[in-house]
């Protein structure tokens, strides 16, 4: 099966969705000629043509605002924000208007848009290239916000959220497009080529919306994770010899409760990773959950291994970055407790 | 649906040329130098809609300072700003070479463009504001600001005053007039305008500058800035500098096809023009055209600075990418420091000789700043600034829960 970086499997969701479905429109700063600045869309543009896949002002608002207008008329817009950081400006239509047009029109209007962006740090890109917002997406009604941690899952989700008919935001982790990151900055860089999940079949493939999967099979301790960290969850594991059971959640609204809750009833307990800060983390709402769900399984009180409160730094990224020693640390703690 | 009408399409407008192409700027209407008026600093936005349209130019292509723009400025003035554009681009070529060596993660040079903030802030007083982007470092430079403190930010180091939590150029000096500069665009325009505002409202006589990039104007920022400027009339100079590229989208995809940058003050009744960016003269003059309207409280004036960005985005761009390589050589208005350098030395106040030991001179000077910089650190090496640095300053009294957090991590 041919193998694609977390940037190729991307891409080709959009080349296969734009092939299947002329209704598919992709835009965002620098996105057409020059293929992003990640180079997510290289190509589109000479394929498709430049209405098809074009350059926008550097307008947040504007790109948002139009893909909204495109996708009432009747497109399937997928509009590109440079980085997460730069959200901000775009965010009124969102949370205002994407979200909410079916609601107050009573399914009249609706808004098939999926924003995506990249999120996360490990770049040195400072406090507006490090950003992790999914807190900001997933306390919105009417948004279903995705963040996949490979290559494979990347195009299946990316296909299926532009089938979808309602907003999601696409959230993708700038650190692992180019290979599977673990949080060990100081060791060489490893290509996606020797990860499994790089295997990616050509052509249309989706991975449902609302679906976690199995990293890891263990009994000790449930670890759920998104992005980056699912990486940083296996390295914890495998340095402590700890039997985690590792749960990549891929959709964060809707969630899936179910693998949730069957993983943290077998092992009693929890640990919940994200690199967004941790004052009404997503985490919050995990922690919310398994205590609804298991509360009378678990043995240990549930912990939080997220990025400290504080907006990302530059120089002191990897203070800032939860990497697998902090994640150690937690499985043991959890472990000891109860 | 069927009628007399035939198919919409849309237009999605480019460069008008891509790399293997031939540079084009043959849609650029340069007027001579000397050739636009100067209306008085009171006239009515109304009466000089054509100067959004023209470009203001001094320096004429023999090095002369012509027409009713000449500034007054002696021989040592001209001499001091071609010093500061030196230093820029010198400093510039240093700082980008150590991000090259791994001595930061991150540069963005303004090589081409040195004259607008170079001369710019010679029109400013002490007390004044600017809001600048992440290219206005001429801003400082000008001012002789120490280059050791903007190297100590770049490296994040141990002696960085922002103690390493900023992006490399996002400067902040509060004493030279300097805000604290975003890495979100656009959002400080607005912001300049709100300081101006305070200004009038506490009856002082200092005045502020918002910055832009031509790309960035599509930004709903620059927008508000421009509705609140009409409205509240606060001492304020608008700058937009259209160096013709964001990243890789050329000023057509903000607009720039349609009608130039300087024109959409029209709307909201703002005095605006076009400036020759590349004219050291013309910026000043300009500049203190614009200052001095705010000065004299008659209002925001906007100000299209006609330039070209000559290097890369920043250190993580490869514009050859998206623009022809020979691009830079044919852009129509020249190099800014070759053009004061040919004035200087018409006025007989220069030469060749003393060009090459001061362009010697800058470089040493510059080269020292450079290793006292990296004796107090750089990005990976050598002593830094702390990791409980992260958690100061993200309120004035530390709550609670940071104190806790920085426990944690047992800092
Ligand atoms: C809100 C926001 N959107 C996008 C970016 C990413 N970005 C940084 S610089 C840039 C291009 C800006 O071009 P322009 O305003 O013309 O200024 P120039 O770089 O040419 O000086 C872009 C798109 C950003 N920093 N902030």
């Amino acid at each position: 099966m041919p193998r694609r970086t977390m940037v190729e499997a991307i891409r080709d969701a959009m080349d296969v969705m734009m092939a299947r479905d002329d209704r598919v429109v992709v835009f965002g700063e620098d996105v057409g000629y020059f293929g992003g600045v990640f180079r997510c869309t290289e190509g589109l543009q000479r394929k498709y043509g430049p209405t098809r896949c074009f350059d926008t002002p550097i307008s947040e608002s504007g790109i948002v605002g139009v893909a909204v207008g495109m996708a009432a008329y009747g497109l399937r817009p997928v509009a590109e924000i440079q980085f997460a950081d730069y959200m901000y400006p775009g965010y009124d239509q969102i949370v205002s208007e994407a979200a909410r047009l079916r609601y107050r029109s009573a399914g009249e209007f609706t808004a098939p848009i999926v924003v995506r962006m990249p999120c996360g740090g490990g770049i040195f890109g400072g406090q507006t290239h490090s950003q992790s917002p999914e807190a900001l997406f997933t306390h919105v009604c009417g948004l279903k916000t995705v963040i996949p941690s490979n290559p494979y899952d990347a195009k299946g989700l990316l296909i299926a959220a532009i089938e979808e008919d309602d907003p999601v935001i696409f959230l993708e982790p700038k650190r692992i497009y180019n290979g599977p990151f673990d949080g060990h900055h100081d060791r060489p860089v490893v290509p996606w080529s020797r990860h499994p999940l790089s295997e990616t079949p050509d052509g249309y493939y989706t991975v449902p919306l609302g679906q976690a999967a199995l990293r890891r099979e263990g009994s000790a301790v449930t670890v759920l994770a998104y992005g980056t960290m699912v990486h940083v969850a296996e390295a914890a594991a495998a340095e402590t010899g700890v039997d985690a059971e590792i749960i990549d959640l891929r959709t964060l609204v809707p969630l899936d409760v179910d693998a949730i809750e069957r993983s943290v009833r077998k092992t009693g307990r929890c640990v919940i990773l994200h690199e967004a800060t941790r004052t009404s983390g997503f985490g919050a709402e995990l922690s919310a959950q398994v205590q609804e769900r298991c509360f009378y399984h678990l043995e240990a009180p549930i912990a939080r291994v997220t990025g400290w409160d504080t907006p990302y730094p530059h120089a002191q990224e990897w203070d800032y970055f939860p990497g697998p020693d902090r994640v150690a640390r937690a499985l043991q703690s959890v472990l000891e407790g109860g | 649906m069927t009628t007399e009408w035939q198919s919409l399409s849309l237009h999605v407008p480019g460069p008008p040329v891509r790399p293997g192409d031939r540079p084009d700027f043959s849609q650029m209407q340069i007027p001579r130098a000397g050739e636009v008026r100067r209306p008085p600093v009171d006239v009515a936005a109304s009466d000089i809609h054509d100067l959004a349209y023209s470009v203001v130019r001094v320096l004429n292509r023999q090095g002369e300072a012509v027409g009713p723009w000449v500034p007054a400025l002696d021989v040592d003035a001209l001499k001091l700003g071609l010093r500061a554009m030196m230093k820029t681009r010198a400093f510039d070529v240093r700082m980008m070479m150590a991000q090259r060596q791994g001595k930061t993660s991150f540069y963005m040079q303004c090589t081409g463009e040195e004259a607008i903030a170079c001369g710019f802030q010679t029109a400013l007083g002490t007390g004044d504001m600017n809001f600048p982007t992440y290219r206005q470092q001429g801003l400082l430079i000008a001012q002789d600001w120490p280059l050791v403190d903007l190297m100590n930010q770049i490296f994040s180091n141990q002696a960085d005053r922002l103690r390493g939590r900023q992006l490399p150029v996002l400067y902040s000096a509060r004493e030279a007039g300097f805000f604290s500069v975003s890495g979100n665009l656009g959002t400080q325009y607005v912001q300049a305008v709100g300081w101006a505002m305070a200004s009038a409202i506490r009856g002082d006589t200092r005045v502020a500058a918002g910055w832009i990039g031509e790309g960035s104007t599509a930004e709903s920022d620059f927008h508000s800035a421009l509705v609140f400027a009409s409205v509240y009339r606060p001492p304020v100079i608008l700058n937009v500098v259209n160096n013709q590229w964001a990243i890789s989208s050329n000023q057509a995809v903000a607009g720039g096809e349609s009608a130039t940058f300087a024109a959409r003050a029209h709307g909201y009744g703002i005095p605006s023009l076009r400036a020759d960016g590349n004219d050291y003269l013309a910026v000043r003059a300009v500049a203190d055209w614009a200052v001095e309207r705010a000065r004299r409280n008659l209002g925001p004036t906007l100000i299209e600075w006609v330039t070209y960005r000559v290097g890369p985005h920043s250190s993580s761009d490869d514009p050859s990418r998206y623009r022809p390589k020979e691009e830079s050589d044919a852009w129509p208005l020249g190099d800014p420091i070759e053009r004061l350098k040919k004035h200087l030395i018409v006025l007989g106040a220069w030469s060749e000789e003393r060009h090459t030991q001061l362009q010697a001179e800058i470089e040493d000077e510059v080269l020292a700043a450079a290793r006292e910089a990296e004796r107090h650190g750089t990005l990976h090496d050598g002593p830094r600034p702390s990791a409980a640095d992260m958690f100061r300053g993200v309120y004035k009294d530390m709550p609670r829960h940071l104190r806790e957090q920085r426990q944690e991590m047992g800092v």
